[in-house]
């Protein structure tokens, strides 16, 4: 009696363990449904292993919330590849959402000019955090077409971040499929743009250097009022 | 409105005035010079004699219908040129070039007289800077207003810096509601909004659920159309950008504006057969177009994503595919060529037709479908039926084209009145509602795609039997097309919106000296404040939705 008493708990529970395993990798009716393949991926173990933030990144790329945001000719495109034929709900990034504060991620669909650039880096803005950009078509990637307007910023990459570049014009609805699949793919692996100053940057009208365009426009724009200065002799 | 019927019911059509000759005598000495432009006879007047010239035109010779306004800057001196036609017969047509020096370039508005000058006068201030006297409102339209410089004149300097704000918009009715005794409020609808189909920004004031006061603001998407295509050559160059002015797959339509153009221009024949594919492809874009107006309405008014959305979009995937088929591409179609179109119909060529063919089967079927959910629907009919109001004579002066004139019962349709392609040769009729209202504008769309159905049959029946040794797809067309210096040409199609037109001056050059587009979706959607003044908030967008506006070719 004192010697059971005196030994450590030990239960034999590797046949219950086996026992339990093979019920839900194998078991058949109702629980085969539900445990299929992810039981399969997890093996025997009841918990899973993973670091927060992967999970966190896993979990972000596979709800993505769009922001319903049309631009020009890509927009049409991008209307085709939430709707019926393509749906982009398969690929879990379905639902778009009017409101910028809603929204984890912004397609940029068409040309940016110098009036609605001030805007769209405010909608941006407005997203919150984390927050993934996709450029679609050739206009935010250099202008495009439009490449050497007077009026046409070349490029989104001038205003905000872009994580994924989808070349085009415009680019087909398998084309943004593809892109959103990357993009889910790089927030999986915990990438993003960094971000950094761009070339174009909503400021204060009275942070601007002084020079023959600011001192021009002084009567007209209050000192507080924010402002993009556009330098187009710098532009790529 | 004191506008009234130009033609006086007694039969005295014949005696209008047609002829440069006639017209010259009409003026009299309002007129100092004459031109002869390669649609239209041409008159040079002073520019303080804007306003009797086009009244006496408008009331004694009919000329009711101010299709553009084209300015543009030349060696010595600035130009305003008032392309002039009549609703009744488009075929009749006079320029009306105004002159102005160069150190001080004012002349008169017109808007008092055709209220469609006001924003092409804007325009023409903001982009080449003409100045306009007596022009209520004369402010940059397009491009932000401390934009420094008229980037279409001549000395413009590209590269210096611009500076743009983004500050908060005064009510223009003074007093707002956060003063104290206010009672209007400022609402900014746009220029990122589910509503405004694109990058519209809607300056709406309102008094209580009312419209007190709503000024469209243009120009978040002007991506300098005319300039590109007055640095690119009339050959090649310029085709690929009319598929990006009214990006809603009306890509052949704008095509055929440049192309027939730029023909009439050059003296390029077009061969029949290419005449019948150019007509068949033309007509699926509009198709496409009035499908994704129509789905994009229902959405606007009762928010049905799911339904009528959804297959609308089906619809436009099978035109899609018919034009992908067809073009190589799904929107960007870059198929016309000058004198013809690109390469003939794709092999083989039983398995098109069957295509079309199957796509007009279940057309009808389909359009029943359309009907039972949206023109039958109560709440839809509560929506638009009498509410934004526009009436013909107003449409008039604004110069509202397409299915938003039809709605206002004007019988104005340039594939029939000023006949292009093939379209007098085949069996359809242009369809008008006299509502007037959002109701009637949709009605229009979904019965013109019945009439496109039966275009496109009729050219799928002429291309099947088309012997195969008379296929010309393209006439002979020189490598490089120069223009004699100095012609100028006003031409227009029936684009999906209603009349686009192109106007064209030529330098000499292979490339264009001046390019001008003139939007249907420009003119039409300055009749929003006419339709929405006074009514309530959801209605005018619904008034908006039915103006089926693309910004591309707004903003250009």
């Amino acid at each position: 009696m004192s010697s059971e008493r005196d030994k450590p708990f030990v239960t034999d529970d590797t046949q219950v363990q086996t026992a339990t395993r093979d019920a839900r990798m194998t078991g058949s009716g109702a629980d085969n449904r539900f445990n299929s393949k992810l039981r399969e991926a997890f093996g025997s173990s009841p918990f899973i292993l993973t670091k927060f933030d992967q999970f966190m990144n896993w979990v972000r790329g596979s709800s993505m919330f769009m922001l319903q945001f049309g631009i020009a000719c890509c927009s049409i495109e991008m209307m085709h590849t939430y709707s019926v034929k393509h749906d982009l709900d398969r690929f879990a990034a379905g639902v778009p959402r009017a409101s910028p504060r809603q929204a984890d991620v912004i397609i940029v669909p068409g040309t940016i000019v110098s009036k609605f650039a001030p805007r769209m880096k405010r909608v941006y803005d407005q997203m919150p955090e984390p927050k993934f950009v996709v450029g679609m078509g050739s206009c935010t990637i250099s202008g495009g077409p439009f490449q050497e307007g007077y009026n046409v910023i070349k490029g989104a990459e001038e205003v905000i971040p872009v994580d994924i570049h989808v070349p085009g014009c415009p680019p087909r609805p398998e084309a943004l499929i593809y892109g959103v699949a990357k993009l889910q793919q790089r927030i999986a692996e915990g990438e993003s743009s960094p971000v950094t100053v761009k070339p174009y940057e909503l400021e204060q009208f009275d942070d601007l250097e002084r020079d023959e365009v600011v001192d021009k426009l002084a009567e007209q724009i209050d000192e507080e009022d924010l402002v993009m200065r556009y330098n187009w002799a710098d532009s790529p | 409105m004191s506008l009234e019927e130009p033609e006086p019911e007694d039969g005295a059509v014949e005696v209008l005035p047609t002829a440069g000759d006639e017209i010259a005598e009409l003026l009299g000495d309002l007129v100092v010079d004459r031109e002869e432009h390669v649609n239209a006879p041409g008159f040079v007047i002073r520019p303080d004699a804007v306003q009797e010239t086009l009244t006496r035109l408008r009331d004694e010779a009919g000329f009711d219908h101010l299709s553009c306004v084209t300015a543009e800057e030349r060696e010595d001196r600035y130009e305003s040129i008032y392309h002039l036609t009549s609703f009744d017969d488009r075929q009749r047509e006079v320029s009306v070039v105004v002159p102005a020096p160069k150190d001080d370039p004012v002349s008169e508005s017109a808007e008092p007289v055709f209220r469609t000058a006001d924003w092409h006068e804007r325009e023409a201030y903001d982009l080449i800077g003409v100045e306009y006297d007596d022009h209520p409102d004369l402010r940059r339209i397009l491009l932000p207003d401390t934009w420094q410089g008229h980037p279409l004149s001549e000395n413009y300097d590209q590269d210096r810096p611009q500076i743009v704000t983004l500050s908060e918009w005064e009510n223009p009715l003074a007093e707002d509601h956060r003063e104290e005794e206010g009672d209007t409020m400022y609402v900014n609808i746009g220029p990122h909004h589910p509503a405004t189909h694109g990058v519209l920004h809607v300056k709406t004031v309102l008094d209580g659920e009312q419209v007190a006061d709503v000024d469209p603001d243009i120009g978040y998407l002007h991506r300098c159309e005319e300039q590109m295509c007055q640095t690119k050559t009339y050959r090649h160059q310029i085709m690929p950008y009319p598929d990006r002015w009214d990006y809603a797959s009306s890509g052949l339509l704008n095509e055929w504006a440049y192309a027939r153009a730029a023909e009439d221009l050059n003296d390029i024949d077009v061969p029949e057969y290419a005449q019948i594919i150019r007509t068949m492809g033309a007509e699926f874009c509009r198709i496409a177009s009035h499908m994704l107006a129509v789905g994009t309405f229902a959405l606007d008014v009762y928010g049905d994503f799911t339904a009528i959305f959804m297959y609308a979009m089906r619809d436009r995937e099978k035109v899609q595919k018919v034009l992908e088929d067809l073009t190589g591409q799904r929107m960007m179609f870059n198929y016309f060529r000058l004198g013809g179109v690109v390469w003939d119909l794709p092999e083989p060529r039983e398995e098109f037709f069957e295509t079309i063919r199957d796509f007009l089967d279940d057309l009808p079927e389909a359009l029943e479908e359309y009907h039972d959910l949206i023109t039958s629907n109560e709440i839809l009919q509560a929506r638009t039926i009498d509410t934004g109001v526009l009436p013909p004579e107003v449409a008039k002066s604004y110069g509202a084209t397409g299915p938003v004139a039809r709605g206002s019962g004007i019988d104005y349709d340039l594939r029939r009145d000023d006949p292009y392609g093939y379209y007098d040769e085949l069996e359809w009729d242009v369809i008008t509602e006299d509502g007037c209202d959002n109701f009637s504008r949709l009605l229009v769309r979904l019965r013109e795609v019945e009439e496109s159905a039966k275009i496109i049959e009729q050219c799928v029946d002429l291309l099947e039997d088309w012997p195969e040794e008379e296929r010309t797809i393209q006439s002979n067309v020189p490598r490089t097309l120069r223009p004699e210096d100095d012609t100028e040409i006003y031409r227009a199609v029936e684009a999906a919106k209603g009349e686009l037109g192109i106007y064209i001056r030529a330098d000499g050059t292979e490339k264009p000296g001046r390019f001008k587009i003139r939007s249907p979706c420009f003119s039409n959607l300055q009749t929003l404040p006419e339709m929405s003044a006074g009514e309530y908030i959801p209605d005018m967008v619904a008034s908006l939705g039915s103006l089926d506006i693309v910004l591309g070719e707004v903003d250009r």
